[in-house]
């Protein structure tokens, strides 16, 4: 047992029935609960089964981690709940789209800064440009921060993607 | 109309595919639904009917297997079903229509949910092609209720109406009990589907498989632990009523192999019988002297079936700082919640109960004796402090004293017993001892005024010939006194057996031990002449006045054949003690109205609810 009053950041990946209301379900955990979600991202992600993950990026302490992943197995529609955090390697994405408003030097630079963070270029005009990123919720922060700094910002971001390294699948029933 | 008619027609051809050995039936919704019922073993249904629901209420006047008990209000058919589950085992079942009927429902989903009753409610819910469009009585059913239930369904396909159904039963019984919700459109009731005669349970039971049987590792580690213990004690809850009645003897069986004493919560009172020289009386907030410094003071605690409640800890910080934690939940995230615990056992009580007996037997555990008696020791020093004792002087009941009565002058009869919440139900918690499991049924984590008078008449539905008593505050009989005229209709003999002290007692005296005695809102003013009532439902009402009234009210109230309404004024300003003030530790109990002024309750403390 940890008695660690540390605040940790998890992802947890969560296997789920793609049926109505299964994300107000899993929504309303957090909210009723008082648990923290920094991101969240569903979609299917098998079509013959119905099945979707969620991936839910979320801080807390050791006790509190816990929590959150022993109550989300108790919902009916969930069939796995996997703390990549815990399980040791794991790979996190997310993308963001960031369009900027600048002119002269500043959109030089905003250019140049999208360059080196491997940022494509998906539209432009005379005064603006629509970036696309991807890399680790701290990258994207890190360029959306650049980005802010060089003129007027719009931004979208989809939240954290996740993985675990290696050969083993979770597509496992609970 | 003709849109919906030709939509079921459509779905009438299009059937999924039957597994083998099974005939397909087409029927129509609402008789595909009590089909199901029946088929999961269900007797009665407590209801209340409306628009949306006329399909269901359609086909229960055809059906002669399904008995239905007409409620005055929809909470009240939650409450009954509660009584119903709880005194049986068997899963409650609940009917009521859309819009309000599904809002009045809630309280008692939220109630179920908190004490872990297995429920299963039906609600009507406006046509499919209506839904969101703010129809006549709709209301988002599955959102509302979606927080307070363990499971819910809006049923949009008639074709897995049987499955959902089945599914819903299988998930309200098994686990951690608790209260489902099936949300039934109306066009669904009206269409026409296939009804399958077999191998619906076998896939209504493969989503959802919580583990009942626990690791044999974590037994033996347990075995390891209790072997240590010198000051042990047993703190057992609800989740041993729960599991069945085989658990509560499992327990006793367990209690003599080790000689430890034990404490039960309020849920879990009778899994052990009040009689036994083994048990300290429950524990918590309003729990014996002897009990909480027991949890205070011991070196190993054994945990079953509870789930560490604040009103059981008390301050966290102080709770039994010194003892090994063991936990048996069937429910993993109980574990770690408030306490944090040294070792988790996560199962079923009966299977835990048998391998940790077994097992204990396998190591040929022995209690370690010497240090045993001296704890005894202690806990029978504390026991002389006689914490429930109360001064019965004068002409005026001590509240203490009828329920004490009550229960001395049951003890022959085959007795349930339900209550409302306040003082009353602490008093009735304190001082009427159960002996079996399943005899008990009170609301416990929502603590909902209204409770018990609907609760025993579900009790009475399921023991017609059972004594059925409902120990009320004036206060709460009023938040569900409706049901006086479910009652007479179906006379249901239960006893009310009303606790008047004018006012909302517990309300009263918290104001009195935290707000300074300004009794703000809290006198019950205005009361009915409940003889008179009584009267006016065909019913006997009694009163009792004075200590001499007592006694022959109680016998009289016995002896009446139908329901009786018993009106015991007591004492209006006793408190209930032993007392934990909220924000304090297990040692730094009230013990009555002369600790109140010493220990004032502290500022941390009077946020607390
Ligand atoms: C539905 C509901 N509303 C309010 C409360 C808060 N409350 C707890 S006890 C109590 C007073 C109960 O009075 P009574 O039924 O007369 O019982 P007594 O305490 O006098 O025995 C109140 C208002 C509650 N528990 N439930
Ligand atoms: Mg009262």
């Amino acid at each position: 047992m940890t008695n660690s009053d540390v605040i940790e950041r998890h992802i947890i990946s969560v296997l789920v029935d793609n049926e109505p209301g299964v994300l107000a379900r899993v929504i309303g955990l957090f909210s009723g609960r008082g648990y923290n979600i920094e991101s969240l991202t569903v979609a299917e992600v098998d079509s013959q089964k119905h099945l979707s993950r969620i991936s839910i990026v979320t801080l807390g302490t050791p006790m509190v981690i816990e929590q959150i992943k022993s109550q989300l197995a108790r919902l009916v529609p969930i069939h796995s709940v996997c703390d990549l955090t815990e399980m040791g390697a794991s790979i996190e994405r997310e993308l963001a789209l960031v369009k900027i408003i600048n002119s002269g030097d500043d959109r030089i630079e905003a250019l140049r800064i999208a360059d080196t963070f491997r940022a494509r270029t998906l539209d432009s005009t005379l005064e603006s440009f629509v970036f696309e990123i991807t890399g680790t919720s701290s990258k994207v922060a890190a360029f959306i921060d650049l980005m802010q700094s060089l003129g007027e910002v719009e931004i979208s971001r989809t939240g954290v993607s996740a993985i675990s390294r290696g050969n083993r699948i979770d597509l496992s029933a609970k | 109309m003709a849109k919906s008619a030709a939509a079921a027609d459509k779905r009438k051809t299009s059937g999924d595919k039957a597994p083998a050995g099974s005939t397909d039936i087409t029927m129509a919704g609402a008789e595909i639904l009590l089909k199901t019922l029946e088929d999961e073993g269900v007797e009665v249904i407590f209801g209340y009917p409306g628009g949306a629901v006329l399909p269901i209420y359609d086909a229960l006047f055809k059906n002669n297997q399904i008995r239905h008990i007409l409620v005055r209000h929809e909470q009240a058919a939650v409450h009954a079903a509660e009584g119903y589950a709880r005194s049986t085992g068997k899963v409650g079942v609940v009917l009521v229509t859309s819009g309000p009927g599904a809002t009045n429902a809630v309280t008692g989903l939220t109630d179920a949910l908190m004490d872990s009753v297995p429920v299963v409610c039906l609600t009507g819910q406006v046509p499919t092609h209506l839904i969101g469009n703010d129809a006549f009585q709709e209301a988002d059913t599955t959102g509302i209720t979606r927080a307070c239930t363990k499971h819910n369904y809006l049923v949009k396909d008639g074709r897995v109406l049987q499955q959902t159904v089945a599914e819903a039963f299988h998930v309200a019984r098994s686990g951690r009990p608790g209260p489902v919700l099936i949300d039934l459109p109306k066009d669904i009731l009206m269409g026409e589907y296939a009804y399958q005669s077999a191998g619906v349970t076998e896939v209504a039971q493969a989503r959802y498989r919580p583990s009942t049987k626990p690791d044999a590792e974590a037994i033996k580690a347990a075995v390891a632990i209790m072997k240590r213990a010198e000051r042990p004690v047993i703190y057992g809850g609800g989740g041993i009523v729960n599991s069945g009645p085989r658990a509560s003897a499992l327990l006793q069986q367990l209690v003599e192999m080790t000689g430890w004493p034990t404490t039960l919560t309020l849920m879990g009172l009778g899994a052990l019988p009040a009689s036994h020289d083994k048990f300290l009386g429950m524990l918590g907030m309003h729990g014996t002297y002897e009990a909480n410094l027991a949890m205070h003071g011991c070196d190993v605690m054994l945990n079953i079936g509870a789930r560490f409640d604040d009103r059981v800890t008390g301050r966290i910080s102080g709770f039994s700082p010194k003892s090994t934690k063991i936990h048996c939940d069937i429910d993993p995230s109980s574990v770690n919640k408030n306490v944090a615990v040294d070792l988790a056992i996560i199962g079923d009580a009966t299977i835990i109960l048998e391998m940790l007996i077994d097992e204990m037997k396998r190591q040929s555990f022995a209690p370690h004796k010497p240090s045993l008696v001296k704890w005894w020791g202690m806990i029978k020093g504390w026991q002389k402090r006689d914490c429930l004792a109360f001064d019965q002087s004068g002409d005026i009941i001590k509240p203490q004293h009828a329920i004490k009565r009550l229960c001395e002058l049951t003890t022959k009869h085959d007795v349930y017993v339900t209550t409302e919440v306040g003082q009353h139900q602490m008093w009735a918690a304190q001082y009427f001892g159960f002996e079996q499991p399943n005899r008990w049924m009170t609301s416990g984590g929502l603590g909902t005024m209204g409770y018990g008078l609907p609760a025993a008449l579900g009790v009475q539905v399921a023991h017609p010939d059972a004594l059925v008593i409902d120990i009320a505050g004036e206060a709460s009989f009023m938040m569900n006194m409706q049901e006086l005229s479910t009652l007479a209709q179906y006379n249901l003999p239960v006893k009310m057996f009303i606790i008047n002290n004018e006012w909302m007692g517990m309300v009263r005296q918290w104001q009195e031990l935290i707000h300074g005695g300004r009794y703000s809102e809290s006198y019950s003013a205005s009361l009915p002449d409940f003889t008179k009532l009584a009267d006016t439902f065909g019913m006997k009402g009694l009163v009792a006045k004075k200590l001499g009234d007592l006694d022959d009210v109680i016998h009289e109230m016995l002896a009446a054949p139908g329901p009786v309404i018993a009106d015991i004024r007591v004492a209006k300003e006793e408190n209930c003690f032993p007392m934990i003030p909220s924000g304090a530790a297990h040692n730094e109990m009230l013990m009555g109205p002369e600790d109140q002024a010493e220990k004032p309750i502290s500022e941390e403390g009077m946020v607390l609810v």
